[in-house]
């Protein structure tokens, strides 16, 4: 297994800028800042990085989910890219990371940024309907032409699907779905960089409002105006810089379901998502039971739920009672998740919250959230496409 | 007084315009492959199953499952009629076989389960499949 590309590459240098609801700073200037301070932190200076990507690149469209291009944040940084990609295709939020893996394991490039920026709090600032699925056009069409006529003009229709089936074949209830947001909240109290840290209690959880039910208020991640960065470099390169490298032991990815508008399974899982495990767990000789603390992704609180599943972590219809009464899954316990918040408290950076989470923790920057002895960290991504990680530092 | 907002209605495309409008007719059409039989929704311009461009749109009963559903509460835009159901149905002519629609039913009455059939509600040039719940 040595020969896949993923061993060659590790994570040097992570940084997230402040993160506003919204922020006075643009979103390019909010890009510079994260991705100057992941280089610093790196120990490299601008002039070592030679590729840089995103997700997903830019349009004018989707209320500030793509507000900077690669090409733009590398003008405005000063680096002269030997390698440049955005990517909103494939398997979810991690394309680019996976796509740089294998720039830099092929050799065109050595020292790569990563970032992923989001003004949607400045888009909501303009107009609230700017995040919802209609778009500005007279007619829908594509994938949202399924749904948007039937007034789901929010991604949490379609999961809220999930979630009822979810809760109809195992039995599940509601205060075990709002294990999770309590369990993020209690973790985003010991992260600055959160948009939530105030408590949050199952009684709270239980009386807010119910946006599609199952799902409530608490169970939707926050958009947010700010940028996650990392750098990823070739492992010859990255023994002499400042941090101990953290290594992509390996990555899974696989694409299918809502994104590609064919639905497979009973809504009670991701087939997609299991797919990604099973590619992750082929590339790797440590287990789920191995894994120190995980950052699961949770744009809706059920994709907790089914990536957990998903990644083995418990059976089918487990992930449910696992959760229940937060006491396995907080700082401490069996298996720490999204401790730093998550998207549900620190805000909807598209899995790039996760893989910085991943990172304090693995560099043991966590402080009060700080799970000790983190050597290994499970991230996943995506709830369209499918991307995930086994992250380890030696 | 907020009026209503209008449905956000389909593009009518080449591959799907048939969908959307099949409700003139008053029956509900889906693609099928005429050489394996596989039906397939969304349509695609071959069969995703043995890659035949032999596809065309059969009629089918109109009856199925409601696979999953939610009740939406949130007044998305100003006006929006709340609650509603919005839901998957799984059709009887095939395992997984999936439309989106809205439930016309009353809430309190909506269960993972109900049998299903389908009714068209006409805007403009559009009929959307709607499914109601099947009386025995």
């Amino acid at each position: 297994m040595t020969d896949l590309p993923e061993k060659r590459v590790c994570i040097t240098g992570a940084a997230q800028s402040q993160v506003g609801r919204p922020s006075q700073r643009s979103a390019l200037q909010l890009t510079a800042d994260a991705c100057l301070a992941a280089i610093a932190d790196a120990g490299l200076r601008v002039e070592n990085i030679d590729g840089i990507a995103t997700y997903p690149g830019k349009s004018s469209e989707g209320g500030g989910i793509a507000p900077v291009s690669p090409s733009e944040a590398a003008a405005v940084l000063g680096i002269e890219p030997r390698w440049i990609l955005a990517s909103a295709e494939g398997f979810s939020h991690m394309a680019p990371i996976f796509n740089a893996v294998t720039a830099i394991a092929c050799g065109l490039a050595r020292h790569v940024v990563v970032f992923r920026s989001v003004a949607q709090a400045q888009a909501r600032a303009r107009s609230r309907a700017s995040t919802l699925m209609a778009g500005p056009r007279e007619r829908v069409d594509g994938n949202n032409a399924w749904t948007v006529p039937y007034n789901a003009l929010s991604p949490i229709n379609t999961f809220a699907l999930y979630a009822q089936a979810y809760f109809a074949r195992y039995g599940a209830t509601e205060a075990q779905l709002g294990a999770i947001a309590v369990n993020s909240r209690a973790n985003a109290a010991h992260n600055a960089n959160a948009v939530y840290r105030n408590a949050l209690t199952l009684d709270d959880y239980l009386a807010s409002r119910v946006i599609s039910s199952p799902l409530r208020l608490l169970d939707c991640d926050s958009h947010i105006d700010g940028s996650t960065a990392i750098v990823l470099s070739h492992r010859d390169a990255a023994a002499d810089l400042r941090n101990p490298p953290i290594r992509i032991d390996a990555m899974g990815m696989a694409t299918g379901g809502l994104w590609v508008g064919r639905h497979e399974g009973d809504f009670t899982q991701m087939p997609g998502a299991i797919r990604a495990a099973r590619m992750l767990w082929n590339r790797t000789e440590l287990t789920p039971a191995q894994m120190d603390c995980a950052q699961i992704y949770d744009g809706f609180s059920i994709h907790v739920w089914m990536w957990m599943e998903a990644l083995g972590l418990v059976s089918p219809g487990e992930a449910c009672r696992f959760v229940e009464g937060g006491a396995r899954i907080a700082i401490g316990g069996q298996l720490p998740l999204n401790t730093g918040g998550g998207q549900l408290s620190a805000g909807r950076f598209h899995g790039y919250g996760h893989i910085h989470e991943a990172c304090v923790q693995l560099w043991e920057r966590g402080g009060g959230r700080q799970v000790r002895g983190a050597r290994t960290c499970l991230v996943s991504n995506g709830g369209y496409g499918y991307g995930t990680m086994v992250l380890r530092r030696d | 007084m907020v009026s209503p907002p209008a449905r956000k209605l389909p593009r009518l495309e080449p591959d799907t315009a048939f969908y959307w409008t099949c409700g003139a007719d008053d029956v509900l059409r889906i693609q099928r492959c005429g050489d394996c039989g596989t039906w397939q929704h969304p349509p695609l311009p071959l069969c995703a199953q043995c890659r035949s461009e032999a596809v065309a749109p059969e009629t089918v009963s109109g009856k199925g499952r409601l696979a999953s559903y939610t009740v939406n509460h949130e007044p998305w835009l100003p006006g929006l009629a709340v609650p509603f159901v919005f839901g998957v149905v799984e059709l009887a002519e095939q395992p997984e076989l999936y439309v989106f629609c809205n439930v016309l039913a009353a809430i309190g009455h909506v269960a993972v389960g109900m049998a299903l059939t389908v009714e068209f509600e006409r805007h403009e040039d559009v009929w959307l499949p709607m499914f109601r719940e099947e009386r025995a």
